[in-house]
């Protein structure tokens, strides 16, 4: 089966430009990786490693120094960036925030569908609903503003806001982070339930270790821009290499062990 | 199939809502708002419904006191001038005059500002800069002073009077709008509004302004307040609107002669002014405390 997002020779710089000079703050050296249809990955790493940029880059917040991103095979540059917004959604870290506090929720999801579909407003109405009915929300939310919504309904609405387009790859920034624990493993089976049925390439920051052995296939453990370690899920836990992916692995079994 | 109501009451409060809701506890504010819809009102229909002219003449009655006095009389209510008007007719035309011209000027600077303010919100670097301190210069100087320099080029009168104002007000709206919409761009909505494929313009238009509309009409009460000042001390000094003109300013300047024989004259348009510019101020108050009491929650 080929797959679904190629990414290869990914590199990005983030300078300070200076007067006189250019100070380097922050370089993600080339990456690549492969991610098939159906499948999860999970991007692990100490704060300030540039998970969080590597997201941006693969919805296209940023634009990368080098390298390529194929969907399906097609480069996705500038002339298809439409496609590339309606193809790749990202999970914001802070769903709150993410929200618009002056529209509805409804008035967000439409928006979406406005820019990248060519629906009627009867069908725009229908898929906005059916997609809160899909994250598990009612479709009265749709009328709802961001202050009326619990956390965790700011991550659902999250979800549907980046499942409204009918994507293919699913890029989140620390989904789970915020939430407390029974929300948590609500919004990631709800994720790995969706990916069931609809068949989404994953991709996903965390540090919570747990949910990573729980729902991805892959893992890619970034330290200070470099990828130090690639591979199965399994294989990581079981044979770690690199020394931040020992020690955090280790912290981990002791906490389960310890409880 | 029906679908099932799952809430009681199909209501949901839009943001502006609340804050309508929250202003509405605060009773002082709400009492100004009244004030300021009397006042409205008053320029709107009163013109119809006063009985006398704001130039028309009653030499039987020259300095006639109020309705209230023990020399006044009930077809004067508020008592005549040194040229025998009537004085409630003229305040009733003056707030046309004043409040009107204010809230005309406001409005044209609002929309000058923020039109500015957001095309120096969303361009950089260097231009952004030149677009943002364009109108700088006009802060330094007091609105006055402007309008005596605009007023000495171009000759006396209300609309030149008006010309300095409006630009004397212009740059706040700028600067306000600009800090506004830079603001709101860091935040992240943009940025996924943005990935929804938005250009700066709709992200302006359909995500930045819903969120904007509070704080500029906050903004617009302040420069109202602000304008009906000018207006009136202009009129005052002659330089603004000229003197058969029913303006509240210019009214009280021409009453100041007879100050001493008719304290009337001069205290009931400086009343009127008065009441406007509170009424102003407590609305605008009580809205920027009810916005503020939103945004913290």
């Amino acid at each position: 089966m080929n797959s679904l997002l190629t990414v290869s020779g990914l590199s990005y710089r983030k300078q300070k430009s200076g007067l006189f000079s250019n100070r380097e703050l922050f370089r993600l050296s080339p990456l690549s990786f492969e991610l098939k249809r159906g499948e999860t990955m999970a991007i692990m790493g100490e704060n300030g490693s540039g998970k969080s940029l590597l997201a941006k880059l693969l919805v296209g917040v940023l634009q990368p120094e080098a390298g390529s991103i194929l969907l399906n095979g097609e480069p996705m540059c500038d002339s298809r960036q439409q496609r590339r917004f309606s193809a790749i959604r990202m999970i914001f870290q802070h769903s709150k925030d993410s929200l618009n506090p002056g529209l509805t929720l409804g008035g967000q999801l439409e928006e979406a569908l406005i820019l990248n579909t060519n629906m009627s407003a009867t069908e725009r109405k229908r898929q906005i609903e059916n997609t809160l009915v899909k994250v598990g929300m009612l479709p009265e939310h749709q009328y709802f503003y961001r202050h009326m919504l619990s956390e965790g309904q700011h991550q659902r609405a999250a979800v549907a806001r980046a499942l409204i387009l009918d994507p293919q790859v699913i890029v989140a920034d620390e989904p789970f982070a915020a939430l407390d624990p029974s929300v948590r493993s609500q919004t990631a089976n709800l994720l790995m339930n969706l990916q069931q049925q609809l068949g989404l390439g994953f991709i996903f920051i965390s540090h919570n270790l747990g949910i990573v052995r729980h729902i991805s296939d892959r893992i890619l453990v970034l330290e200070k821009g470099k990828v130090v370690e690639s591979g199965k899920t399994e294989v990581i836990f079981n044979w770690p290499k690199s020394e931040y992916t020992k020690r955090t692995i280790q912290a981990h079994q002791e906490l389960i062990s310890g409880q | 199939m029906p679908r099932p109501s799952f809430y009681q009451e199909e209501y949901y409060p839009s943001p502006m809502r609340h804050t309508w809701t929250d202003f509405q506890r605060n009773h002082i504010a709400l009492a100004g708002l009244w004030c300021l819809l009397f006042f409205i009102v008053a320029a709107f229909l009163g013109p119809f419904l006063v009985p006398y002219g704001p130039l028309q003449q009653n030499t039987d009655m020259l300095l006639l006191a109020p309705a209230w006095n023990v020399n006044g009389d009930i077809s004067h209510l508020f008592g005549t001038d040194s040229l025998g008007r009537d004085i409630l007719s003229r305040i009733i035309h003056g707030c046309r005059i004043t409040l009107g011209t204010s809230v005309i000027l406001v409005l044209i600077a609002m929309l000058v500002g923020c039109s500015i303010g957001a095309y120096a919100g969303i361009s950089r670097g260097l231009r952004a800069s030149v677009i943002n301190h364009l109108l700088d210069a006009i802060m330094a100087i007091p609105t006055l002073l402007i309008a005596i320099i605009i007023v000495a080029i171009l000759g006396t009168g209300l609309l030149n009077s008006m010309w300095a104002i409006t630009l004397a007000l212009i740059p706040q709206f700028i600067h306000q709008t600009r800090d506004l919409v830079r603001r709101e761009f860091q935040k992240e909505y943009i940025v996924a509004a943005r990935l929804d494929g938005a250009s700066n313009h709709r992200l302006l238009v359909k995500d930045i302004l819903p969120n904007m509309v509070e704080v500029l009409v906050v903004q617009a009460t302040m420069a109202l307040s602000v304008a009906i000042l000018d207006i009136s001390a202009l009129g005052f000094l002659n330089l603004g609107a000229q003197s058969p003109s029913p303006e509240l300013g210019t009214m009280l300047s021409e009453a100041l002669d007879t100050a001493y024989a008719a304290p009337w004259s001069v205290a009931l348009p400086g009343a009127a002014i008065f009441l406007m510019v509170l009424s102003i101020n407590l609305v605008g108050d009580g809205l920027r405390t009810a916005l503020k009491n939103r945004l913290l929650q």
